[in-house]
């Protein structure tokens, strides 16, 4: 995803709402944020029928997981202390390790763990309520214009 | 009744909820499947440029792979069955017959997009091309487009596992 910041005052919290704010897709799939740490971000989205992936299972959509991990990891590297003002994601991997379990909610937790002049680094998880993660994720992305 | 892989395909763009969400349709010429994003405003990512979601991106990607693996894998040259609920959808000279609804999809194992423009507020393109189809494990390359088939927004390269006969 692409994002543009605002003034480098405020903390994780504030500037990764605001973000999700103005997202269109963001609220079109319902996320929310749950927390956010500088350069940590987790951000949930609840089940819901019109995002199922298999309508023999109700197991959401691959998509819908790759849109969460897009998001919280672009917002990880916007409240990283650096605080780049725009980033963009250069590449994104994810590993799909076990489908959501249906009717549960899924959280993905992104962490950008290394920043250079121009490029973040980026990892996340997403769980439902099981102990194994439901898919993991890699991703670089730009820093600054 | 013979069931096409035309039909099949058609099939699950209708049963699947979250293509329906996404609003993704399907250009068929001949032998050639072009997976179709038509622009929509909950698709937007980043309302200043406005650019299109990179997790929207990333769905079209995936659909159009696995529309294309399940094309492929029904086709002539896929000459192999693809499993469905029910009697087996079986295959063979473009042709299958099938009792069960829709065929089991194959699952992704996993998915790398490369993202190399900004997906802009219109239409977008993508196709599919299966490197290898085993019998357990593909492996398919997708490019996307907008306006332009030689300027890519995006590309991706992903491993699916093949739906596995029951028993």
């Amino acid at each position: 995803m692409e994002m543009q910041s605002g003034t480098d005052a405020q903390d994780a919290e504030t500037i990764v709402r605001r973000f999700m704010e103005v997202v269109p897709h963001a609220e079109a799939l319902g996320m929310e944020v749950v927390e956010a740490t500088p350069g940590c971000v987790e951000v949930a989205m609840p089940w819901a029928p019109e995002f199922v992936g298999d309508p023999r299972t109700g197991v959401l959509h691959g998509g819908v997981i790759s849109a969460l991990m897009d998001m919280s990891c672009g917002l990880s590297v916007l409240c990283h202390p650096s605080r780049p003002p725009v980033t963009a994601t250069i590449d994104l991997r994810i590993d799909y390790l076990r489908s959501a379990a249906p009717g549960q909610r899924v959280r993905a937790r992104a962490e950008c763990f290394h920043v250079t002049r121009s490029v973040a680094f980026v990892r996340a998880v997403a769980r439902d309520d099981g102990d194994t993660p439901v898919a993991t994720a890699t991703g670089t992305f730009t820093v600054g214009v | 009744m013979g069931l096409t892989r035309e039909s099949v395909i058609d099939g699950l763009l209708a049963k699947v909820p979250y293509f329906g969400w996404l609003g993704v349709q399907l250009d068929r010429r001949g032998d050639e499947l072009t997976t179709v994003l038509p622009f929509a405003g909950r698709l937007i990512g980043n309302p200043a440029l406005p650019a299109l979601h990179g997790g929207v991106t990333a769905a079209f990607l995936e659909t159009a792979a696995v529309m294309e693996l399940v094309w492929t894998a029904m086709g002539d040259e896929g000459g192999g069955v693809l499993p469905a609920d029910g009697p087996e959808v079986e295959l063979g000279k473009g042709e299958a017959r099938a009792a069960g609804p829709m065929p089991r999809l194959p699952k992704t194992i996993d998915f790398t997009i490369d993202y190399l423009r900004s997906g802009l507020a219109r239409d977008a393109y993508a196709r599919g091309r299966v490197v290898r189809l085993g019998r357990r494990y593909a492996s398919v390359q997708v490019e996307a487009w907008q306006e332009n088939r030689s300027r890519l927004f995006a590309q991706a390269t992903g491993h699916f596992l093949m739906p596995q006969p029951r028993g």
